[in-house]
C-alpha cells in the first residue's frame, strides 16, 4: 500500500433528483448539478479549470459546456464510449490533474429520455442516416438493445448453466436497496412502475419476457436525469467540506464481435485487471461494486470479468444474498437501487460514482458499515457487440 | 412475404457481398497473405494489417452460436414476423454473422445453442435483395 495512489480525488457529488423532469432541458439539469455539487464540495465557480463532458446533445461537449458556463477552462475532454465515459473521463481527470494540467475539474451529465421519449430499450433504429458497413450488415435483421445482452446471457446460461434464478438475485437485491432510497422509489412512482415494493426471485421470473431469456424485471428504467462530479487535486482535496474519495486505480478497454470470440466476456476482463494492479488492491477486498446494471447479465458478466469470481462462477458468487447491504458477504452491489430500480437516462456511468462516493462518505440509504474501498464499473455500446468498460477504484480518506 | 429493411448503397465496404446474396451466394473475405478470415466486409486484414483481401464463398453452413428471441421491436418492418429468433450463426469457414433463424415451429422452444444450420435466401416484399437467413438441418 506504500505506494497507493492519492494524486487526486471526487469532492463533490450531485445526483439530479427528479426521474421525470419535463420543461427541465439536459444542459439544464447539468449546469443545476454543477452548481449542487460545487457546493457539496465547497468549492467555487471559478475553481473549474477543466471540462469533461460527453456531447450526448442539446449543446454539449466541451466545446458546448463551457462558453454556456462561461468558463475558459485548461482542459477540455469530450470523451463519448456511451455509459461508461463518466469513469474514462474520471481515468482522465485523473492523469490530468496529476500531470499538473488542471486542479478542479468538472464531469457532467443531463438526459431527457424519459420526457422526449427516446427508445433506449425496445428501439431498433434502422434505416436512418448515412449508409454505413455496420448497418448493411445488422439492419435486416432487426437487432434490438435488448435483444443484444440476451445473446450473451442465453450463450451464458448455455456454457456455464447459469439460470434466471440467478440472475435474478441482483434484481432482488436492487429492489431491496431502491425501497430504501427515496428518490429511486420517488422514481418508480413517477415511471408507474406497477409496484415499488420488495420484489422476489419468482416476480422475475413472471415477469413478462422482453427478448428470451431476459424478463422485464431484468430490465433497465428508462428515465430522465443527471448529476455532476467535481474532481480535484490533492492539495484542493485537502481543504474541501466533506472526505475526499481517492481515485487509486482506473482501467479503460473495449472489445467487439470476433469471429471465434467469446460473448460472455467483456471490456471488462481487460482493463479490470489494470485498475486492481494500479489501486493495489484485490476484488476480495472491496466492500461495494456499483456495477453498470442495464441488465441482469450485464452485473453477472462484470463481476466474473473484474475477478469476483472465477468466469462462468457467478452462479454461486450469487448465492445466500451476497449482494444485499444487510449480510456481511462482499462485494455488496448497487446500494442505490441500480438503472434496474432508481436511475436510467441512457448513460449511468455518472450514477456508478455518486454511490460510490455516498457509501465512501457513509451517507448511503443503504450504507455498508465501514465501507472502504468501493469499485465503479461503467458499461457503454452493447455488451453483445461492440462496447467499453470502465473501471474506477474509489479508496476511503 | 417479409420486408426487411434493406441495405442501402452507396456504401463500399459491402456492396460486393450484397451484389453476391442476390445471386444467391454467402460470400466473406480472407487474407491472401496471413490466412485470417475477415467478416463483415472491410478493406483490411483485421489479423495482420494487409489490404490483399480475397473474396470467398461459404457453404452457407454453420451452427448457431446464441440466439434470443424478440418480442418486441418497435420498428414496422418486423411486425410480420411475430416473435423471431436473432442469432450469432458461427459459420464452417469461421466467419461469426447476426441473422436470423427461421423455419421453426416454435421459436421460444425450438433454437438451442450449436444446432446446425444453413443458409436460405428469404425474398423480400419490395426491396430488390434478398436478406440470408438460416434454417435447421
Amino acid at each position: 500500500m506504500a505506494n497507493q495512489m492519492r494524486e487526486a480525488a471526487i469532492v463533490g457529488i450531485h445526483e439530479y433528483p427528479l426521474r421525470v423532469a419535463p420543461g427541465r432541458s439536459a444542459m439544464q439539469i447539468k449546469v443545476e448539478s454543477i452548481k449542487a455539487a460545487l457546493d457539496d464540495a465547497g468549492l467555487k465557480w471559478s475553481d473549474i479549470d477543466a471540462v469533461y463532458d460527453t456531447n450526448d446533445g442539446e449543446g454539449g461537449g466541451g466545446l458546448g459546456m463551457a462558453p454556456y458556463l462561461g468558463l475558459k477552462p485548461t482542459v477540455i475532454d469530450t470523451t463519448q464510449v456511451g455509459g461508461s465515459s463518466y469513469e474514462f473521463q474520471t481515468a482522465h481527470a485523473l492523469r490530468d490533474i496529476a500531470a499538473g494540467k488542471a486542479n478542479v475539474a468538472v464531469l457532467t451529465y443531463g438526459s431527457t429520455a424519459a420526457s422526449s421519449r427516446r427508445a433506449i430499450g425496445t428501439g431498433g433504429a434502422t434505416g436512418q442516416g448515412l449508409p454505413n458497413w455496420q448497418g448493411n450488415m445488422e439492419d435486416p435483421y432487426g437487432m434490438i438493445t435488448v435483444g443484444n445482452y440476451a445473446l450473451v446471457a442465453h450463450r451464458h446460461m448455455h456454457e456455464y448453466g447459469t439460470t434466471t434464478e440467478d440472475l435474478a438475485e441482483i434484481s432482488v437485491a436492487t429492489r431491496l436497496h431502491a425501497t430504501r432510497n427515496p428518490e429511486a422509489v420517488k422514481a418508480m412512482t413517477d415511471l408507474q412502475f406497477m409496484g415499488t415494493g420488495e420484489i422476489t426471485i419468482q416476480d422475475v421470473l413472471e415477469s413478462r419476457m422482453i427478448s428470451d431469456p431476459l424478463h422485464l424485471l431484468e430490465c433497465c428504467m428508462q428515465s430522465d436525469g443527471g448529476g455532476a462530479v467535481i474532481i480535484a487535486s490533492r492539495d484542493v482535496a485537502r481543504g474541501t467540506k466533506k472526505k475526499p474519495a481517492w481515485i487509486i486505480g482506473t482501467g479503460e478497454a473495449i472489445k467487439y464481435r470476433e469471429n471465434g470470440g467469446d460473448i460472455t466476456t467483456s471490456a471488462a476482463a481487460q482493463g479490470g485487471p489494470i485498475a486492481f494492479a494500479e489501486a493495489q488492491v484485490t476484488p476480495a477486498e472491496i466492500d461495494i461494486a456499483m456495477i453498470y446494471d442495464s441488465f441482469t447479465i450485464t452485473v453477472a458478466t462484470i463481476l466474473e470479468d473484474l475477478g469476483f469470481c472465477k468466469k462462468g462462477e457467478y452462479r454461486d458468487l450469487a448465492k445466500g444474498g451476497r449482494f444485499r447491504f444487510d449480510t456481511a458477504l462482499k462485494p455488496t452491489l448497487n446500494t442505490d437501487g441500480g438503472g434496474l430500480s432508481s436511475n436510467h437516462p441512457g448513460m449511468r456511468g455518472i450514477f456508478l460514482l455518486f454511490e460510490s462516493v455516498r457509501q465512501l462518505r457513509g451517507e448511503s440509504t443503504s450504507q455498508v458499515a465501514g465501507a472502504k474501498l468501493a469499485i465503479a464499473h461503467g458499461n457503454g455500446g452493447a455488451l453483445g457487440g461492440t462496447h467499453a468498460g470502465g473501471s474506477v477504484i474509489l479508496a476511503a480518506d | 412475404m417479409p420486408d426487411r429493411p434493406q441495405p442501402r448503397f452507396p456504401e463500399p465496404n459491402t456492396q460486393k457481398y450484397w451484389e453476391a446474396v442476390k445471386e444467391g451466394r454467402l460470400t466473406y473475405q480472407q487474407c491472401a497473405d496471413c490466412n485470417t478470415v475477415v467478416f463483415t466486409p472491410r478493406i483490411l486484414c483485421t489479423g495482420c494489417g494487409s489490404s490483399n483481401l480475397a473474396w470467398k464463398d461459404s457453404s452457407g453452413e454453420g451452427k448457431v452460436y446464441t440466439y434470443t428471441v424478440v418480442r418486441q421491436n418497435r420498428n414496422p418492418s418486423f411486425a410480420p414476423l411475430g416473435a423471431y429468433v436473432l442469432a450469432w450463426i458461427d459459420l464452417d469457414e469461421g466467419f461469426r454473422m447476426l441473422s436470423n433463424v427461421v423455419g421453426v415451429n416454435d421459436p421460444t422452444t425450438d433454437v438451442k445453442c450449436d444446432m446446425r444450420v444453413k443458409v436460405e435466401f428469404e425474398k423480400q416484399d419490395s426491396g430488390e435483395y434478398p436478406i440470408p437467413v438460416f434454417r435447421p438441418v
